[in-house]
């Protein structure tokens, strides 16, 4: 029978099944971080149980961890939750990458960067981007404490079998556009709710174009409208990116394991029980407007009127995200100023996106009363970056160049905005008081972001 | 997980939708490493506007939480459901919800009952016009009860099962070790490992 890639990868991962029950999954690779692990950990310590496989799992310190210095997290409580971290890793003999350490940085960058994240596999975490690994065609999602907790103490969790969806891109990116316009436009088109109970596999010319980032950008966000995962299937853009990396297989066995890789992607009859269709060629840059990923439009469009909505739903939902947004339906994009850009994130922290910001800011200045941050996803991207010398390009321009973490795509650690504050963001989330407190969050790309700070308003590169 | 067959309460209308769990518990609220005592993290922000609906004393003491589509959508954070426990919530009543906090809440007891988008608009209705409406929650008959009317939903035979029995996931999991420690075998040679 003919399968899809994430049915290929389900198939393979079944140690049980049995009628009227879940499916118990193996898992391959199990990420950690500071937020949602330390009741896990305190539930096996109650219950007398082990870390079944800490071989297979894997933590770094990214929520919490500041990023103007490698030393001191002076807030007290986040101090306690790493050092709570660093505790449990020890005592259950887990492989952590703590602030400081070279290879720390956000789980989702961390993991793919080390080549620990491989087509076909199994990998979850207590954190809803863990999509952004399927990228590599892998099955990859987030997940709660207790399934933590359950991983943590068994290797497997029990699953419902979901449904399938294609998302298929045509056409050709037009020049400039990055995929997150891409995925801010298909949120937009589908609503955050569209893709609730499936996993998703995005195909089509325009997405086997992009590269290894923009697949990451774009897998990252399937959760944004509500799918369980989202995957691509592995090419040789995949292979290419993975050989040599540290936990790539060597030698006959990374032969072996392109061949099992290559026998992975959808057969060509595979039956989904969804499909939604997106043409790249018609994209444009894309920012939201409101306060969930799914209120979104062109840059060159105006703020709408939630009168325009269809729902009675969305016309409230609509109404009182302009209330909080501060913005008038009819006003153009291109006129709303903002006070901080922050271009970093599991979404956007990568090497590409930062070279994407420094192609715009290069020869140009952070606008007056604007705060630019730059905050790399990893340690490793920042060492790369610094390479090249993209960190002298921002610092010259007037942007803040920083260590990596999580920074202000949420507000758990020093980085966040002021009450009122506006920013565009290349995160993932708009939500009331995501990035602190009162503050206004435009989600955008990281050209968009880049010419965004230097105008003071949002804006493309071509604006410029 | 204690069990869960019934509750009889009274309800809190929200009428908001896409709440996602950023709304239900800020991030600043994440930063503890305990798993109870998270009441006042629940709908911090929100909570400071004197007219936010769980202020409103008429509601005091509710614990069924009636809210618009698209619940719990967003981050992971199992302390959203958590802080809803905490506060005193048993169930919440909405049309659709967000994946991962629906399966939180279910590992946690906390009944996230399905009700077509009507029926939660007869539910506000109602209990707007009359706060102190019962409104009965009833896992084996599978229905919502309120005001002479009744509202049927669905739960996945296994999901309903462990509530009604109070059961814990992974001890239900242990019972199969066998079975993973044979799959374990036959994992490929070339397979990622950490250490």
């Amino acid at each position: 029978m003919s399968r899809t890639l994430a049915q290929k990868v389900w198939d393979s991962h079944v140690v049980r099944k049995a009628d009227g029950e879940p499916d118990l999954l193996y898992i391959d690779l199990h990420l950690l971080h500071e937020v949602t692990s330390p009741q896990a950990f305190d539930g096996l310590r109650i219950a007398g149980r082990k870390v079944r496989r800490p071989d297979l799992t894997i933590a770094t310190e990214d929520h919490n961890t500041p990023t103007d210095n490698l030393l001191t997290i002076s807030d007290p409580v986040s101090r306690t939750q790493i050092e709570t971290l660093r505790r449990n890793c020890e005592e259950f003999g887990i492989r952590l990458h703590p602030l400081g350490d070279p290879e720390q940085g956000v789980v989702h960058v961390m993991g793919p960067q080390r080549g620990l994240t491989q087509p076909g596999m199994t990998i979850v975490c207590g954190d809803s981007h863990t999509s952004t690994h399927g990228a590599f065609g892998a099955l990859a999602f987030g997940i709660g404490t207790s399934e933590v907790e359950h991983v943590l103490a068994t290797q497997t969790l029990p699953q419902n079998t979901p449904k399938q969806m294609a998302v298929t891109v045509t056409g050709e990116l037009p020049p400039g556009i990055t995929a997150k316009d891409l995925i801010l436009a298909l949120i937009t088109q589908v609503g955050t709710g569209g893709g609730r109970g499936h996993v998703v596999e995005y195909r089509g010319p325009a997405i086997e174009k992009l590269s290894m980032e923009g697949r990451m950008t774009v897998s990252n966000m399937s959760i944004e409208w509500g799918a369980k995962a989202g995957l691509i299937a592995p090419d040789d853009t995949t292979y290419a990116w993975l050989e040599g990396r540290t936990f790539a297989p060597k030698g006959r066995d990374w032969e072996a394991a392109l061949d099992a890789w290559r026998a992975l992607p959808s057969d060509p009859d595979a039956v989904f029980d969804s499909e939604v269709t997106l043409d790249a060629g018609t994209l444009s840059p894309f920012v939201t407007w409101g306060t969930n990923p799914g209120q979104g439009a062109p840059l060159s469009a105006s703020v709408p009127d939630p009168e325009s909505f269809q729902s009675e739903a969305e016309r409230a939902a609509a109404r009182r995200a302009l209330e909080y947004m501060d913005l008038r339906p009819g006003v153009p994009l291109r006129e709303v100023a903002v006070d901080v850009v922050f271009v970093g994130s599991c979404t956007n922290g990568r090497l590409e996106d930062l070279r994407l910001a420094a192609d715009v800011l290069r020869g140009r200045k952070v606008a007056d009363g604007v705060r630019m941050m730059i905050v790399p996803g990893s340690a490793a991207v920042r060492a790369q970056a610094e390479s090249e010398g993209l960190h002298e390009v921002f610092t010259a321009a007037g942007a803040e160049w920083r260590f990596a973490g999580c920074s202000m795509c949420l507000g758990m650690n020093p980085d966040t905005l002021k009450p009122g504050q506006r920013s565009a963001s290349t995160s993932n989330r708009n939500f009331e008081g995501r990035q602190g407190k009162g503050g206004r969050t435009h989600l955008v790309s990281p050209a968009v972001a880049a010419a965004t700070a230097v105008v003071g308003r949002l804006a493309a590169p071509a604006d410029l | 997980m204690e069990k869960f067959t019934a509750h009889v309460g009274t309800a809190v209308p929200l009428r908001r939708s896409n709440v996602d769990t950023d709304q239900i518990i800020p991030a600043v609220y994440l930063k503890r490493v305990t798993r109870t005592g998270f009441e006042d993290g629940l709908f911090a922000a929100w909570r400071e506007d004197p007219d936010f609906v769980l202020n409103n004393p008429a509601y005091a003491g509710a614990t069924i939480l009636v809210a618009g589509p698209e619940f719990g959508t967003g981050s992971s954070r199992e302390h959203a459901v958590w802080a809803l426990c905490d506060y005193g919530f048993r169930v919440v009543i909405s049309p659709r919800y967000g994946d991962i906090f629906r399966g939180n809440s279910l590992k946690q007891g906390l009944l996230t009952v399905e009700l077509p988008v009507e029926a939660v608009e007869e539910l506000w209705d109602l209990v707007e016009s009359r706060p102190t409406t019962t409104v009965e929650v009833d896992l084996e008959a599978l229905e919502v009860r309120a005001d002479g009317r009744v509202w049927g939903f669905t739960l996945d035979s296994f999901s309903r099962w462990r509530l009604l029995e109070g059961l814990d996931d992974i001890g239900l999991t242990l019972r199969h070790e066998d079975r993973i420690s044979a799959f374990e075998t036959q994992r490929p040679a070339w397979g990622v490992v950490v250490s």
